[in-house]
């Protein structure tokens, strides 16, 4: 009896023993939200025999992750970030997969006006002028920094907005809820807007600034750092990643007829 | 309202065609929560007992820390679990981050103090009913607490289920050091706030519907087999 | 064959609860052999000494010694409280469970809680919850799982308290059955016709402290002092 349930407590404290090969990755929130991430783990799985694990988080979690080793390698988009991640010998190398674009979404009567403007640095200053309120993701995430980098070159301050800048401090998807209730302003890369199931009176206003290119970055964890990462298998998701099979299924992946995702990767 | 109506129908397609997702990832809480609340039991119930029945200086502060813990922040919990299982951590080489035993160890944490507390009131009180008699049976320490243990197990019962209702219900700590991770630390709690994270509120709130049918269900079935009990010794 | 616990001197032995005295100082010796009614109104310290007697009260000075060390004494000493506790069990565990904690296999136990019980009187009530009982029923469970141990010395505080004539009957024949087999018995009764029919031999207390001692006989048909004078008249004695 004691020694049946010692085993039962035993089998569930090893549940990894049994798994064929495994690879441990923090990606954007951004990235698993927009539906991507169902679309790739079934052929990686198929072709590559790897158990891809998710770790859904922002990019400054993704990239702590990673620092401390805790998962074998790192998906985000925040080049500075990136690079500085690289540069510190965290990764081993940079390798950039695919792109989208961020969009600037907010309430369908658009107060102020940012429908109109050419560049999307003149939509926040539009969006300044008409004191609309704007929720940021606050979370030190890809799409928080870009969007911080957007307020600097406005010469905007977000800390000046006052109220009307609502900082959530959450995921892609919890900040669009957020602004969704309060019929606000945000920015969001476009798959993530596209699938977005609580839209409410949000539309998509702005887009297609280059300012706004959003390239998603591979960061295979440095194994000299953290001797227990699983670098072979990681080096095998980069090739198939990169390579034609990754190509296509990322550009399979489309909504509503428009790829969400730009394969870019160059092939070594 | 239509997101209720949606949600509810949502979970009863789900639960009725037996949708393997929901099933993979219901059994996956139902494991993790039982295996932490069995793990909890064998450590609170004791020491529930053993201080119910022990006199020394220390016993009041024991206690009021116990009572404080109850409360302890899930989120604490996960961070402080987190950080000791992280790589660069402690027992950074025993690799438990990301699995389900991180998950099983976070809210073991959360709940011994729940259940240890709870256990030790419903005990106190049997203890002062007992204390003559066990004293005047001359009965040694173990017996005490074994005697406090069986007799007042449908207390223990229910000191079990609420903690079995806190670590159900848990986010917090599971979303940390678990990661919520498909097919491997995804439960019912962490898979809810991803949908609402996706503005899937239906979905969101059918899984919701299974959630509080699961800790309906078993706090009836529980309570249905200790009546069982009572009508023949109690 | 058991060495005897026997005699227990008790001297100058004071009870204090919170800086109160409840009893003392008390000086008694206490024989192997016969029934001792411990005699006095309520308050007066009864229940007290019985509960010094047994080792559930230290004395805050003097000493108490039996024949053996503590806690062997009490190991062949039983008590019978008066509001007699009832486990969360059947009739049969809370019997066997006395014998079960000095270390008797549980089936061993089981068959004698049982012979017990029907001894007792509690034949047919064997897997009854012991809570459900009647107040007489609960004493005689009482009786049976202090018997049970085979005691030297069976101590009662007040069992026919809140009991009717009918159920004070029954304990009674139990307890002569007792005493007849050689067990020391010693009980606390404010109950004056109580005291007649069952002592051999008598402690008067009154305010905490032993006023009279003696044979029983003599005391009821010429008692020394004058509060038990009082009290034997039924007259409010403080």
């Amino acid at each position: 009896m004691t020694l049946r349930f010692i085993s039962c407590v035993l089998a569930v404290l090893f549940p990894m023993l049994a798994h064929a090969e495994t690879v441990r990755m923090a990606v954007t929130t951004s990235f698993e939200n927009s539906g991507l991430a169902d679309v790739l783990l079934p052929p990686i799985k198929d072709e590559l025999d790897l158990d891809l694990q998710l770790l859904v988080v922002g990019t400054g979690q993704a990239l702590t992750l990673g620092a401390a080793g805790d998962v074998d390698a790192v998906l985000v988009h925040s080049r500075a970030a990136e690079d500085a991640f690289v540069a510190a010998g965290h990764a081993t190398h940079r390798r950039e997969i695919m792109y989208n674009d961020f969009v600037l979404v907010g309430p369908s009567a658009d107060p102020a006006a940012i429908a109109d403007a050419t560049t999307a640095i003149e939509a926040l200053q539009r969006i300044d002028r008409a004191d609309a309120v704007f929720v940021s993701r606050g979370d030190d995430s890809g799409t928080h920094k870009m969007e911080l980098s957007l307020w600097d070159k406005a010469g905007i301050a977000p800390d000046d907005l006052g109220t009307s800048y609502q900082s959530v401090g959450s995921g892609m998807g919890a900040a669009l809820n957020t602004a969704s209730g309060l019929n606000a302003y945000i920015l969001s890369d476009r798959p993530t807007w596209l699938t977005f199931g609580n839209k409410g009176d949000l539309v998509l206003l702005f887009s297609g600034d280059p300012a706004l290119f959003n390239p998603y970055a591979l960061l295979p964890i440095n194994p000299s750092r953290h001797s227990h990462v699983n670098a072979d298998a990681v080096a095998r998701l980069e090739e198939w990643l990169a390579g034609p099979r990754g190509k296509a299924a990322i550009e399979s992946y489309t909504f509503d007829g428009q790829p969400l995702f730009v394969h870019s990767a160059v092939a070594n | 309202m239509n997101d209720l109506s949606q949600g509810l129908a949502e979970a009863i397609y789900r639960v009725a065609t037996l949708d393997p997702e929901l099933v993979d990832i219901t059994l996956r809480s139902l494991q993790v929560t039982v295996t932490a609340v069995v793990i909890a039991a064998a450590i609170a119930l004791p020491l529930g007992a053993w201080l119910a029945v022990t006199r020394f200086w220390a016993r009041r502060y024991v206690i009021a820390v116990l009572n404080a813990l109850m409360g302890l922040p899930p989120v604490v919990v996960g961070l402080i679990v987190y950080v000791m299982l992280s790589r660069s951590g402690p027992f950074g080489v025993l690799g438990l981050l990301f699995t389900p035993t991180a998950m099983i160890i976070a809210q073991v944490i959360i709940v011994t103090p729940l259940i240890a507390s709870v256990a030790h009131q419903a005990l106190r009180d049997l203890w002062s009913e007992y204390h003559d008699l066990l004293i005047s049976l001359n009965t040694t320490k173990r017996q005490r607490i074994a005697t406090l243990l069986w007799d007042g197990r449908r207390a223990l019962l229910t000191a079990c289920l609420a903690g079995f209702g806190r670590a159900i219900g848990e986010v917090g700590a599971i979303m940390i050091v678990g990661g919520n991770i498909d097919n491997v630390t995804r439960v019912l709690t962490t898979a809810i706030a991803l949908e609402t994270g996706k503005g899937n509120f239906s979905l969101a709130l059918g899984l919701g519907f299974v959630l509080i049918t699961l800790a309906i269900i078993l706090n009836l079935l529980i309570h249905s087999l200790s009546r069982t009990e009572r009508s023949n010794l109690w | 064959m058991v060495a005897s616990i026997f005699p227990l001197r008790i001297a100058g032995a004071c009870v204090k609860r919170r800086g109160v005295q409840l009893i003392g100082p008390i000086n008694l010796d206490l024989g192997s052999q016969g029934l001792t009614i411990v005699l006095g109104p309520n308050g007066s310290g009864k229940t007290s000494l019985l509960r010094l007697m047994h080792g559930l009260e230290r004395p805050a000075s003097g000493t108490i010694n039996w024949a053996c060390p503590d806690n062997e004494a009490r190991s062949h000493q039983a008590y019978v409280f008066q509001t007699p506790t009832m486990m969360r069990r059947s009739v049969t565990d809370s019997i066997s469970y006395a014998l079960i904690v000095m270390g008797v296999a549980r089936p061993t136990a089981r068959e004698k809680a049982k012979e017990y019980a029907t001894r007792v009187g509690l034949g047919h009530l064997l897997d009854c919850p012991a809570g459900v009982l009647s107040g007489g029923e609960k004493q005689k469970l009482a009786m049976a799982r202090a018997l049970i141990r085979q005691p030297q010395v069976l101590f009662l505080d007040e069992p026919c308290a809140n009991l009717d004539g009918r159920a004070t009957k029954e304990i009674e024949v139990i307890l002569n059955d007792v005493r007849q087999q050689g067990t020391r018995i010693v009980m606390a009764t404010h109950d004056l016709g109580q005291a007649k029919r069952l002592a051999d031999d008598l402690l008067f207390m009154l305010n905490g402290c032993v006023r009279e001692q003696g044979a029983a006989e003599s005391f009821f048909a010429d008692p020394q002092t004058a509060e038990a004078k009082a009290f034997l008249n039924g007259q409010i004695v403080e």
